[in-house]
């Protein structure tokens, strides 16, 4: 058998073990912990489909996060005030149901990427770096000047919304909530990624001439591949909110752009699992050297830099070796 | 006399100074196979880029079976029936030799939006890209990675990736190019028989294959193409000799 399949066999159960014992010895930070993992996982994965399978290096990703985190705030925030969200021409009322916000964070930052990925793409390198960066800072200024929706401050959420059968308030319920999407997430990236569409995506990643001698127009794959990365990473910015009971401004910064690609690069670009695997040792590295010094970012700079300098495809090239090419 | 597929009627391309296209004149009729010589820097790369669609003529018109594309995209030739092979590789390195020819086969279908369903398990896909890996003799080679590939391999896969897609013309862009006598040997059989499938405009440097294999040649010279006719014709043409031939090519 392969090392990869192995590596992620192993990833996940780590992931699911550790919150599970957590919740036996009665831990829940730990549990907290573990679902900020999976939640970062989640936006990576995205991201991953724009970087890893596109090779569209957006460092504007914090749009989509926090395009999912405010429709989460939003909504919740229409609901526990009572306050309709329009009354013209009908009412519309918030909601705490998460299956709703999800969807509505999906679709909203779908749709963000849509208009954005239209703009930006006409561009390519270090512009488009830069394009997708000035829109997210676009949003996270609008974000603070916006005083409806706590502004500067951001707004909180006392509490956690509902879904249908569960106590979210309960961390392992709301664990295994994000669990579940993770799985279902990494299911649908992992079928896009060997889909006609993933290939062709991945031919004009490494030729356009060669995508356009085959009847396709490079834009529209890149395109489509944006939208699905900005609908998935929004979807994570809605569970982000959920978990802290809080939204603000901070979503949209380009801080959180580049921690969303740190989570990528960590893992391995372009592997469909990489993104879990970056984001769970973020937050290990975080939380233990978090607890050395006030400033582990420095280190945390140090291990990028190695990753970057030795170890080009990240933990799973390291661990895994090079991706196999098909199967 | 069989209406031409591809009739290129008065393109012109200008680089500043540089004319790189004269009202150039050019046509490909089913069954032939049209080679385009001339010296380095002549304007072949240019010419085929014009009928390719990656550059806009100045003026004149690319005529393709009958339609006028010279507006359309490098994309919507392609899916009209234009088979390209590149001088330089542009194939997908990362994939195998076996994805490739699926991304041509894939390509040729033309359901590229599809997201769910594994494409290296498409039994139609797989049969197709195989064949052409046969025909080319990469057939072995499928599971190996394009990077690994060498050079004349990375060529012969070129052709099978433009065999996947079923053209109705070939736009074949220096094949040969760096490959040994016997790669060359054994593409020149292939383009020999390929010629019924569907017409081939040949940009080839190697002249022994383009007298063997071409039924006509066009003679580009800066820009402007100083003759057109058969390998005979060619040969005896006093301006071509001199232009091109040299005196090596003394018959």
């Amino acid at each position: 058998m392969r090392r990869e399949p192995i590596l992620n066999a192993v990833l996940m159960v780590l992931l699911l073990a550790v919150p599970l014992w957590a919740h036996l010895t009665d831990e829940p930070f730990t549990i907290t912990l573990a679902t900020r993992a999976v939640i970062f996982a989640i936006a990576g994965v995205g991201l991953n489909v724009a970087l890893g399978l596109g090779g569209l290096v957006s460092l504007g990703h914090a749009l989509f996060f926090g395009v999912g985190g405010y429709a989460m705030g939003i909504l919740a925030f229409h609901a526990q005030t009572y306050a309709p969200l329009i009354d013209w021409p009908m009412t519309i009322e918030g909601t705490k149901s998460m299956p709703v916000i999800w969807l509505v964070a999906v679709v909203a930052s779908a749709i963000a990427a849509l208009g954005i990925g239209a703009l930006s793409l006409r561009t390519t390198g270090v512009y488009f770096i830069m394009i997708t960066l000035a829109f997210a800072q676009m949003f996270y200024f609008f974000a603070i000047s916006w005083p409806a929706y706590g502004g500067e401050d951001g707004m909180s959420i006392y509490v956690r919304n509902g879904f249908p059968g569960l106590n979210t308030m309960d961390p392992i319920q709301f664990f295994g909530l994000c669990y579940g999407l993770l799985l279902l997430v990494l299911f649908i990236v992992w079928r896009i990624a060997r889909s006609p569409f993933g290939l062709m995506l991945g031919a004009a990643r490494q030729s356009q001439a060669r995508a356009q001698a085959l009847g396709q127009v490079p834009y529209r794959l890149y395109l489509t591949a944006f939208v699905i990365s900005g609908a998935i990473t929004g979807l994570a910015g809605a569970l982000f909110a959920d978990l802290n009971r809080f939204v603000s401004p901070t979503m949209f910064s380009w801080q959180t752009s580049g921690e969303i690609m740190v989570f990528v690069i960590l893992g391995g670009v372009g592997r469909v699992f990489g993104p879990v695997a970056g984001a769970a040792l973020f937050i290990v590295l975080e939380h233990s050297l978090g607890g050395l010094s006030e400033f582990w970012h420095i280190y945390l700079g140090a291990i990028l830099l190695g990753v970057v300098l030795f170890a080009r495809g990240g933990l799973y090239g390291l661990l895994a070796g090079r991706e196999r090419a098909h199967d | 006399m069989t209406d031409p597929i591809l009739d290129i009627r008065g393109v012109c391309k200008a680089f500043g100074a540089l004319q790189a296209s004269q009202d150039i004149d050019l046509t490909v009729r089913p069954g032939e196979i049209h080679a385009l010589i001339g010296p380095n820097g002549a304007g072949k790369s240019t010419l085929i880029q014009q009928i390719a669609g990656g550059l806009r003529p100045d003026a004149g018109r690319v005529l393709f079976d009958g339609c006028d594309v010279t507006s359309l995209s490098t994309a919507a030739r392609a899916r009209l029936g234009m088979g390209r092979t590149f001088q330089i590789s542009s194939l997908a390195m990362d994939y195998t030799v076996l994805q490739n020819a699926v991304l041509g086969a894939l390509g040729a279908r033309g359901d590229v939006f599809r997201f769910f369903r594994p494409v290296m398990r498409d039994a139609d896909l797989l049969a197709q890209a195989r064949v052409a890996l046969t025909t080319v003799g990469l057939d072995e080679f499928e599971a190996l990675r394009t990077s690994e590939l060498s050079h004349g391999q990375r060529r012969q896969l070129e052709v099978a990736v433009a065999l996947t897609l079923s053209p109705r013309v070939f736009l074949m862009d220096e094949p040969m190019a760096g490959l040994g006598a016997e790669g060359s040997r054994r593409l020149m059989d292939l383009l020999d028989g390929l010629r019924a499938e569907a017409p081939i405009l040949l940009i080839e440097h190697d002249m022994d294959a383009v007298f063997a294999l071409a039924d006509r040649i066009s003679v580009l010279v800066y820009g402007q193409i100083i003759a057109t006719g058969t390998v005979d014709e060619i040969r005896a043409n006093r301006d071509v000799r001199t232009a091109y031939l040299g005196e090596e090519e003394d018959a």
